[in-house]
């Protein structure tokens, strides 16, 4: 059956991320679900989806907005926004330099302006190479910036979330970042404008209770972990095992937590869909 | 019996000294003032040296102490004729949070807070004070209930965190505390936060968005536990010590960080030892601060609040602006 997907996928018409740069010198990664081998070269065209077991890999910010956003109509906010390490929480300046230099991203969020087959949207994306995607001080204020320009331009927004959590290594700062998120989610909802959020795997904790779980309509892809408490705190806690397929998309969908599942190669035009039909509002 | 605090035991010993003497002076009828006033001085020393120092992980032990008031304590003290209303209309009724009506100097209040026990069987009703979504969703609805008859909302906060549990992740624990964190922000009527005890990460916050954030002099509030803290960053739970300073979660720090506007100081030796003298400072800040707060339009308090937090975030791009 995967294998007709892929085949189908082959043709689409979807700009892949072929020009994504690879460290690794293999042509190849094992998939982290069914420990399939999947050639690059195959599973970028199919999204960075597993071809055997549907499992979705994890995106870079770039790789999700080229596979989302309409070819050259990206324009990206905040881009010079960096974290100050205020605590001066041990070795997180060297991870932050660290990061930095391994990513290119100055920090866990890409926000934006783009195109959706046409519409015009504030777009934000989490990258989770960038310590979890973590939320502080930079991601709230981005997210929260990119919602206000949404206002300001009556723009709807979509919000690629993926994340460890709250950012620890900034202490209450990184807590309050989920009050600010959700303030300006309430802001959004008053001027009568659409949020759309998709939840990608893992989104977990503070981001997952904040501005994640606000959208006027939620997404999430197949397979993906989504959480306020993540697997291994509740095992320590109640100690039991938990179910199978516990707080995967599939779960939260059955308990009313979700509005849909879109798989990868539909995301963008799902979307647009969905976009389409608050056009003008 | 609870199991005392470490460094309070050399201040325990000495109450207890003190106790005695005054027993026995009672008992043989023998006048024993002088010597009983050198040990209370003494005492007073003691406590004062030892509470005016606590580090952070002493803070933390103090905020979590078995014995330190709960929510209904305050509200015994500083409210009138509280009921105590129950359920999120939803799926059940939450123990690990309270809320009702009650009066505060005649005129009414909603009151809602974290409940934790007093003992082993209370705590595990009360599941330690770490809430499921229905608690959150009750708080919400009784606060939306306040602003519906136009009174103030009065938030006591004290939680390890919200519960990490089965039930609590089918419900929507994480959806629970966002949707209080967006409806706080729209509420048209004033909210008076008091970090009393622990204020455990999301499952504190989604009780603490106010226009004014008070926080007791020994309480914590963080984004993390120690102990969860040092588990993840250096996978070892027992630099939870570390972990404590690490984080800044003490009331002074958050002054500092402008993350709570006042903090309110604790009887000399913690707020266990005199939870009444205690409560008293809250009710006489909470009044002090609805005067204030009364003086604004329905319009302006939700400006102020959204103004409040928007500020919050430390980043270079400040250093640049400024
Ligand atoms: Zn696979």
């Amino acid at each position: 059956m995967f294998k007709d997907f892929f085949r189908k996928t082959k043709y689409a018409i979807l700009d892949t991320p072929e020009n994504v740069e690879r460290k690794e010198p293999e042509a190849f990664t094992k998939c982290d679900e069914c420990g399939n081998t999947v050639y690059y070269k195959d599973s970028d065209k199919n999204f960075k989806v597993c071809t055997r077991c549907g499992y979705h890999m994890k995106l870079t910010a770039d790789e999700r907005l080229s596979i989302i956003l309409d070819e050259e109509s990206f324009l990206e906010y905040d881009t010079d926004l960096e974290t100050l390490d205020i605590l001066e929480f041990p070795q997180y300046q060297e991870k932050i330099k660290e990061t930095q230099e391994l990513t290119g991203l100055k920090e866990a969020v890409v926000t934006g302006e783009g195109k959706i087959e046409g519409i015009p949207s504030v777009i934000c994306v989490m990258d989770q190479r960038f310590i979890s995607a973590s939320m502080g001080s930079v991601v709230g204020e981005k997210i929260t910036r990119a919602i206000e320009k949404a206002i300001e331009k009556k723009l709807p927004v979509v919000i690629f979330s993926a994340s460890g959590g709250a950012r620890m290594q900034e202490g209450i700062l990184s807590l309050m970042q989920m009050a600010k998120t959700s303030a300006a989610v309430g802001r959004l909802n008053k001027a009568g404008l659409l949020y759309i959020s998709v939840l990608t795997n893992p989104t977990t904790g503070g981001v997952t209770a904040s501005f994640a779980s606000l959208g006027d309509i939620i997404i999430a892809e197949p397979g993906a972990l989504i959480c306020f408490a993540g697997p291994r705190v509740i095992e320590q806690t109640i100690r039991q095992n938990l179910p199978p397929g516990f707080q995967r998309a599939e779960f939260l969908l059955k308990h009313g937590l979700l509005d849909l599942i879109v798989v990868r190669k539909d995301l963008r035009q799902t979307i647009a869909k969905l976009l389409a039909f608050h056009k003008g509002v | 019996m609870t199991k005392k605090l470490e460094f309070d035991k050399p201040i325990n010993e000495l109450e207890d000294k003190v106790k005695e003497l005054q027993e026995f002076a009672q008992e043989k009828n023998i006048d024993l003032s002088d010597e009983i006033k050198v040990l209370e001085q003494r005492l007073h020393r003691f406590k004062k040296e030892t509470y005016e120092n606590l580090t952070p992980w002493q803070k933390s032990q103090v905020a979590r102490y078995l014995e330190r008031p709960t929510t209904l304590d305050y509200i015994k003290y500083i409210f009138t004729d509280f009921v105590e209303l129950h359920g999120d209309r939803l799926y059940g009724d939450d123990m690990a949070i309270v809320g009702g009506l009650a009066y505060l100097e005649g005129q009414p209040v909603t009151v809602v807070g974290h409940q934790k026990g007093k003992e082993v069987k209370e705590n595990v009703s009360r599941n330690f004070g770490m809430p499921h979504p229905e608690g959150y969703r009750k708080a919400l609805r009784l606060m939306r209930q306040a602003e519906k008859f136009n009174r103030p909302v009065i938030c006591f906060v004290d939680t390890p965190g919200a519960f990490p549990g089965i039930g609590a992740e089918e419900r929507g624990q994480g959806e629970a505390i966002a949707r209080n964190l967006m409806e706080l922000f729209c509420l048209k009527i004033p909210v008076i936060v008091v970090v009393c005890g622990e204020g455990g990460s999301g499952g504190a916050l989604a009780l603490a968005v106010g226009d004014r954030i008070c926080m007791l002099e020994h309480a914590i509030y963080s984004v993390i536990s120690p102990e969860g803290c040092a588990s993840i960053i250096w996978k070892d739970s027992n630099r939870a010590v570390e972990a404590a300073s690490a984080l800044k979660l003490t009331a002074q720090d958050l002054l500092n960080f402008g993350v709570i506007d006042e903090i309110i100081s604790e009887p000399l030796g913690g707020a266990h030892r005199d939870p009444e003298a205690m409560a008293c400072k809250i009710r006489d800040k909470i009044i002090k601060n609805l005067k204030q707060l009364k003086t604004m339009s329905q319009e302006e308090l939700v400006k102020f609040r959204h103004k409040k937090f928007r500020k919050i975030g430390m980043f270079t791009e400040d250093i640049a602006e400024n």
